[in-house]
């Protein structure tokens, strides 16, 4: 038996130093079914990218960090609101779902 | 041709009305989600499954709603059903041309028990309300996951369904079946059986939908507009008519030995189709012509 209890887990990153996105209309891609998630992207105040998961895999946590790091390697953005609900999506669909999202956002770069 | 049942629901939205014309009420960004779901610690989505607003149709003002069957198999819980019911009381206040329910759902979210069916039984109510003020609801089933169970009925409580070939309508689903009544009964593994029993030309063949479609969502839009002036007056008489032809239909194939035979083949002769069998290999076209009524 694994000793992760069960039920969702929240994680919170932050990243800064990013470009300000601008408006933009809310966007949401993918869809929370086995092994898939959905990201939506907002506008927010100030000049941090804030990034919420809440993921029905425990125990991934650094695995999410990483991810996110090569997310705003290759997409520093400020003044955004990324907030996910997952269902198990390896991290390889996890990246392809964010640039997704960000490839949505008028005026974003894919 | 893009195929409707490899659609997203918000896919569908975009590509079934008229260009850019869906305005979305509650949408992902207003976090309305599930009271339940993380208590059980299943994930939620941000529109419980549903998304649901107003868009033109053939540039007439349609009311929508899409259920996204890849979350929770389109299961209606509390938040889901509510939404599908304040559409419809929005739509006996606004009188828009039409209804339609791009349904696609395995019944009550299970998760949510009573909450979930009550959420289904207001729909019921809420969609004949509908109907009563003379505002044709029109349903849309082409999903991978069917629309079963109490979906299932609320389809049936609509004025015009349309389906494709792919598309599946019933009340209990085939692992319920089977589940329930053994494998002698029903093998849901058996997917020629549960499309002869349940699939869209199935459905057509025995009047229990009102348009047969290719596979394509250009089929879908063709048969939502031309559909959408059809609206069946919820009368005595009609549901009387309804009752008969469920009656004969019940009555339309011997019971008394029902080993080893293709009930649904047996079921297509006896209202009248030549060849019943070759029915499965035929095309959505060649189909549509085999119904007389």
């Amino acid at each position: 038996m694994s000793d992760v209890p069960a039920g969702l887990e929240t994680l919170d990153f932050s990243f800064s130093g990013g470009r300000p996105a601008g408006a933009f209309a809310p966007v949401l891609v993918g869809v929370v079914g086995s092994g898939n998630l959905e990201v939506m992207l907002e506008p927010a105040a100030g000049n941090d990218c804030a990034v919420r998961v809440e993921t029905s895999a425990r125990g991934f946590g650094p695995i999410w960090q990483a991810v996110m790091n090569d997310f705003h390697a290759r997409h520093p953005l400020a003044g955004v609101r990324v907030s996910i609900n997952d269902m198990g999506a390896t991290p390889a669909v996890v990246s392809l779902r964010l640039d997704q999202a960000v490839a949505e956002i008028a005026g974003g770069r894919p | 041709m893009i195929s409707y049942a490899e659609c997203s629901a918000r896919e569908r939205l975009a590509l079934l009305l008229d260009g850019g014309s869906f305005h979305e009420w509650l949408p992902p960004s207003e976090r309305v989600m599930s009271p339940h779901l993380a208590q059980l610690g299943v994930p939620s989505a941000f529109d419980d499954g549903v998304a649901v607003g107003r868009a033109m149709l053939d540039g007439r003002s349609v009311f929508v709603a899409a259920q996204e069957g890849a979350f929770m198999g389109g299961g209606v819980g509390e938040v889901h059903g509510a939404k599908l019911v304040g559409l419809m009381q929005r739509a006996l206040r606004d009188r828009p041309a039409a209804v339609l329910l791009l349904a696609e759902s395995g019944g009550v979210r299970l998760h949510e028990a009573n909450a979930g069916l009550i959420a289904v039984s207001e729909v019921m109510r809420a969609l004949l309300d509908v109907r009563a003020a003379g505002i044709p609801v029109l349903v849309l089933i082409g999903g991978a996951n069917g629309c079963f169970g109490g979906m299932g009925i609320v389809a049936r409580c609509a004025d015009h369904i349309v389906m494709s070939d792919v598309g599946r309508l019933a009340m209990s689903g085939p692992e319920v079946i089977e589940a329930s009544h053994g494998v002698d009964e029903f093998d849901s593994r058996d997917r020629a059986l549960v499309w002869r029993t349940t699939g869209g030309k199935h459905r057509w063949l025995t009047g229990d939908c009102d348009a047969l479609v290719e596979d394509d969502v250009a089929a879908f839009r063709a048969a939502a507009i031309a559909a959408i002036d059809v609206s069946k007056p919820l009368t005595l008489e009609a549901l009387e008519q309804e009752h008969a032809l469920l009656t004969k239909r019940l009555h339309a194939l011997d019971t008394t030995d029902t080993t080893d035979r293709d009930e649904a083949a047996l079921l297509w002769s006896a209202l009248g189709i030549a060849d019943a069998r070759q029915v499965p290999e035929l095309s959505v076209e060649a189909v549509r012509a085999l119904r007389t009524a």
